[in-house]
């Protein structure tokens, strides 16, 4: 069964095609759609316990040998990845049922989302550099048609600046692409490694890992190529805004983890020190963001920018204890921002507004929303038992280990910084007097709720049961501390 | 002729950065299709140019052309035209909705809060 790698791709397209056939039966689509990520999460765990006993799982599609086919691989640490984002997308698609309405519901949004899976676990699953372009280029083309889906005059205007912005960094990573094999000669991941490994990394290849930063800073949004990110996010609906909060940045985070740790390890002191610095910018911008809003969309979304520099800083330390907690923050930032934006959501459903300022008193109505985001908040901010705590743990600890004290501290601050943000938003919302308040009927207020709450009990079980999970991040991060063993399960068996 | 073509590709990525910086959306998107021609003829000038003799195994004959770069432009030009065409509409629809194709007047939110 060496294909069961392909399937958590091909099956969300399988399934896309066929409900591309009949857009206006709404409860076929949901069915259809349910029933796609159901098995797709099924295989994705098939696969992850494949690898967990067998190690790396490669591919290469037509039966070329492993430099010349394309590779597909699946190591630790991109089945992680798959998994949770096919979880998030099922959240997501359960949430959207009551809240994305029928016209959007009967106007391809289901396949859009799949197709955009499609795409996100092609690129986690990808052992080739252009078809890693490939496969961005699906989930951008899904992700335009998600944020224009509905042609509100602020969508229409926010999805321009987002596709201007991806089809210039989409034309500058063929671009390095290009720099990349005229060097090398090779586009397979594990044997650009090799090649790099060979030549000894000279000046060149130092110039692209900083064009491969600029690429994947632009889609993982960080320090100052972060500009487009609030804007467009803000405009879309939540279920999409959850989506994409959640999955398309670390798309972005994956590659840059994924070429700094398997090609451009020769020269750390030049490419990772201009990550870290990079990274802690990223982590101060998006601190002064996250308090300046009183919208509570701006508010989470500058959190993601947070976010992305915290898991950055933990990849830019290249000790194993700092990977290990990159890849544990990775996983629980995906879980716990689709959540954050699901709770949002719902509170702009009861207020009929974003605006801090107009919220007020929701404790009184909805106690258990109140407490449930509680705990999400502070799963966010990284509350011991919660899930930011372990991974932030490690991140800090990898810093120390590396000699970085300010980084760390930085780390340990921003903590704060996103805890008084989130909470920011508990006092305003849920304290004070009751400010004006839309009845949701109380069926589309549960109908919208219980997904939100198991992914909130999800996010509390990663943190709560850690222990379990830690030989899963120990594996992906001893791939990504030992890149020779990602070469050796792609070159190796040819 | 590597260098003709540096100064070619040189050429059409100052053409794409001159005509996406302006107001128009018009040329923005032109703008976005001359940027992609540039990186398709990188590709093509990075891969080598010169291999007389097409990629097919014949004996007698070392100086082939390499394949490579070839698959990779026809993919890249591929999702280039789908992006311009779905970018196209997008901006009629815009132009519509919005009443407008200046940049300009379409910077900042709403609310400005």
């Amino acid at each position: 069964m060496i294909n069961l790698l392909l399937f958590p791709i091909l099956l969300p397209f399988f399934f896309a095609m066929i409900l591309m056939l009949f857009p206006k039966k709404l409860f076929l689509q949901r069915a259809v759609s349910i029933v796609a990520l159901l098995t797709t999460i099924v295989s994705s765990g098939i696969l992850l316990l494949k690898v967990k006993t067998d190690g790396i799982q490669a591919i290469t599609l037509g039966s070329w040998p492993a430099p010349f086919g394309i590779s597909m691989v699946s190591d630790m640490l991109s089945v992680l990845l798959v998994l949770s984002s096919t979880i998030i997308a099922l959240f997501v698609v359960w949430y959207s049922f009551s809240s994305i309405g029928k016209e959007r519901e009967s106007f391809f949004y289901y396949p859009g989302i799949l197709f955009m899976l499609t795409g996100v676990n092609g690129a986690f699953t990808t052992g080739d550099i252009f078809n890693m372009f490939v496969f961005f280029e699906v989930l951008l083309m899904s992700s335009y048609l998600l944020i224009v889906l509905g042609g509100e005059k602020v969508q229409l205007r926010e999805s321009i600046k987002y596709i201007l912005v991806n089809v210039i960094s989409s034309a500058l990573f063929v671009i390095t692409v290009a720099y990349l094999y005229s060097v090398v000669g090779t586009l397979n991941m594990a044997d650009i490694s090799l090649k790099i490994a060979e030549i000894n990394q000279p000046g060149i290849i130092t110039v692209i890992a900083i064009l491969f930063l600029l690429v994947f800073g632009l889609k993982g949004a960080i320090f100052p190529l972060f500009f487009w990110l609030p804007s467009s996010y803000a405009a879309p609906p939540i279920p999409v805004l959850a989506l994409f909060g959640a999955l398309l940045t670390k798309v972005g985070v994956y590659a840059i983890m994924r070429t700094y740790t398997l090609f451009f390890t020769h020269d750390q002191g030049y490419t990772h020190d201009l990550l870290m610095i990079l990274s802690i910018l990223t982590i101060v911008a998006g601190c002064i963001g996250a308090l300046a809003y009183f919208d509570v969309k701006k508010i989470i979304i500058y959190n993601i920018i947070i976010a992305v520099g915290v898991i950055l800083f933990g990849a830019s330390r290249m000790t194993e204890t700092a990977l290990m907690g990159s890849v544990f923050y990775l996983i629980h930032d995906i879980i716990i921002k689709g959540a954050l934006f699901l709770l949002i959501g719902i509170i702009i459903a009861i207020t009929g507004t974003s605006n801090l300022r107009k919220m007020g008193g929701l404790i009184k109505t909805y106690p258990m929303l109140g407490w449930t985001y509680l705990i999400a908040a502070f799963g966010l901010a990284g509350i011991p038992p919660l899930s930011g705590f372990i991974g932030k743990l490690l991140i800090v600890q990898g810093g120390f280990e590396a000699g970085n004290v300010w980084g760390s501290i930085f780390i340990l601050a921003s903590s704060l910084v996103v805890l008084l943000s989130v909470m920011r938003i508990f006092i305003y919302a849920f304290w004070g007097e009751p400010g004006e308040i839309k009845e949701l009927d109380s069926k589309q207020f549960r109908n919208l709720f219980t997904p939100t709450l198991i992914l909130v009990g999800i996010s509390v079980l990663y943190g709560v049961g850690s222990e379990w999970i830690v030989p899963y991040m120990s594996d992906a991060a001893d791939v990504m501390y030992n890149p020779s063993k990602y070469i050796q399960a792609v070159l190796g068996g040819a | 002729m590597e260098i003709v073509m540096c100064f070619v590709i040189g050429f059409l990525f100052m053409a794409a950065v001159y005509l996406m910086l302006s107001k128009s959306l018009l040329r923005v998107i032109i703008g976005t299709g001359l940027l992609s021609h540039g990186a398709h003829l990188l590709i093509l000038t990075m891969g080598g140019l010169g291999g007389s003799a097409p990629p097919v195994v014949s004996p007698g004959v070392t100086d082939y052309a390499d394949p490579l770069p070839q698959a990779l432009i026809l993919t890249a030009i591929v999702i280039s035209f789908g992006v311009t065409a779905f970018f196209l509409v997008l901006a009629y629809r815009s132009y519509q909705e919005l009443e407008t194709d200046n940049m300009n007047l379409m910077r900042g939110t709403e609310d400005h809060d």
